[in-house]
């Protein structure tokens, strides 16, 4: 009996294998070609047959770290000052071949004085445009309050809503996840009745989220703490009453 | 087509594709781009499920992975998305227009006629004129890489004729919220 055991299990031993050798040889080609490696290289192990039609690699696109619009498109975009840094630190070969001054010759080239220099215009005022903008969003995120507001459901139980945090663009599925997992409670994202949504959690824990807030545990980054507000709301007194002894 | 779009409040939902349907629309793209069938397989591979994203105004969207790999608008056309085609350009037929023009694509605008045959512009030959309807690759002057993705109104010999109006209709361009969104 336990020869046989023994048997089978040398059996499957091999066969697992076996299999995960051919699957690793049949799989290895394919990895290459979509990494579009020289494709020499892939063919050379199936020659007997005749080379299957070879997919066409992709062409390397380098996009701009900060417009992600590809390098030559950034002189359109609305942040050329700050994508002709990025790119002198990142990579000054390509800098060269697209700020360099017979670039910028050639460019000018096909175009007349005027339509150029209206051009050069343009770009700047819409780069001092976005420019203002984005410091009035900072300013208005600086600006908003997250409430954290003790909501009373029967005499001592309490849920916690917290509200505002989507102005500091944090994902509220993933914040209510966090909380839900820190707290050992119930937390999911709800829509108050303004239509805005909101974070519920259930239990009081407004202290806790406070702190944590403040701390900047997890996913809960970049939010000054004085922009915090504890709030209380008590049920109203004809529900209190009737629940009450 | 995406200059607005917010994928929380556009996106009506996803739900992945049945195979019969999917081997519907790869026969449809294979017979639209200029692609072959082993390079698609690397864009969008065989044991891949395809996932349908259905947004406003009957676009659609198809990802795979979660990266957008194509769109369409009701029964149209099938567009590759515009980094689709940064990889592999040569899928859809190619017009270009003028320095002057890319602001205004950039902008989302249609492309005039006169920018696609001035000097810097570049319609196919007689030899390959495309019809009306066709998507195009626009790329521009003095660039390398497409800037946008359109549809022709009019033929690309009528606009060559005509030389006055809108002569592509920009799907998709460089910058709108659908190049904005990365992954779905």
């Amino acid at each position: 009996m336990a020869r046989k055991k023994q048997h089978n299990k040398d059996k499957e031993e091999a066969t697992p294998a076996s299999t995960s050798a051919a699957a690793a040889s049949a799989s290895a080609p394919t990895e290459e070609g979509g990494e579009a490696q020289p494709t020499a290289a892939v063919v050379a192990p199936e020659e007997p047959q005749p080379p299957p039609p070879e997919p066409h690699p992709p062409v390397e696109v380098a996009y701009c770290g900060v417009c992600t619009f590809p390098l030559e498109y950034c002189e359109f975009g609305s942040s050329l000052t700050r994508c002709k840094d990025w790119l002198k630190e990142a990579d000054s070969d390509l800098f060269d071949k697209y700020y360099s001054e017979e670039a910028l010759q050639a460019k000018i080239g096909t175009l007349s004085l005027e339509a150029q220099t209206k051009l050069e215009k343009d770009t700047a005022k819409k780069e001092a445009k976005a420019e203002a903008k984005a410091d009035a969003a900072h300013k208005k995120k600086m600006a908003s309050q997250i409430t954290i507001k003790r909501i009373e459901r029967t005499k001592r139980k309490f849920v916690t809503s917290i509200h505002g945090l989507e102005a500091f663009s944090i994902d509220l599925k993933k914040a209510a996840k966090q909380f839900a997992s820190r707290f050992a409670t119930g937390a999911s994202v709800t829509k108050n009745p303004q239509g805005q949504d909101e974070i519920v959690v259930q239990g009081d824990v407004s202290d806790e989220i406070v702190e944590m807030i403040e701390g900047g545990v997890g996913v809960l980054k970049g939010i000054p703490a004085d922009n915090i507000e504890l709030v209380e709301e008590k049920k109203k007194a004809g529900g209190a009453g009737a629940g009450g002894s | 087509m995406f200059k607005k779009f917010v994928p929380s409040t556009d996106i009506a939902g996803q739900t992945p594709v049945k195979t019969s349907v999917q081997r519907s629309i790869r026969a449809s793209v294979l017979s639209q781009w200029k692609i072959e069938p082993e390079t698609l397989e690397v864009i969008w591979p065989k044991k891949e499920t395809l996932i349908h994203v259905k947004c406003r105004e009957h676009i659609s969207i198809y990802t795979v992975h979660g990266e957008p790999i194509a769109f369409q608008h009701f029964d149209g056309p099938v567009y590759p998305t515009l980094r689709i085609l940064h990889k592999y350009p040569y899928i859809l037929p190619k017009v270009q227009i003028d320095r002057g023009a890319i602001r205004f694509l950039l902008a989302g605008a249609p492309m005039m006629c006169p920018g696609l045959t001035s000097r810097g512009g570049y319609l196919p030959p007689p030899d390959a004129a495309l019809p009306a309807g066709a998507p195009v690759a626009i790329h521009a002057e003095g660039k390398e890489h497409a800037v946008g993705i359109g549809i022709t109104k009019l033929g690309t010999e009528e606009i060559r004729k005509v030389n006055k109006g809108v002569g592509v209709e920009t799907a998709t361009y460089l910058g709108d919220d659908l190049w904005a969104v990365k992954a779905l």
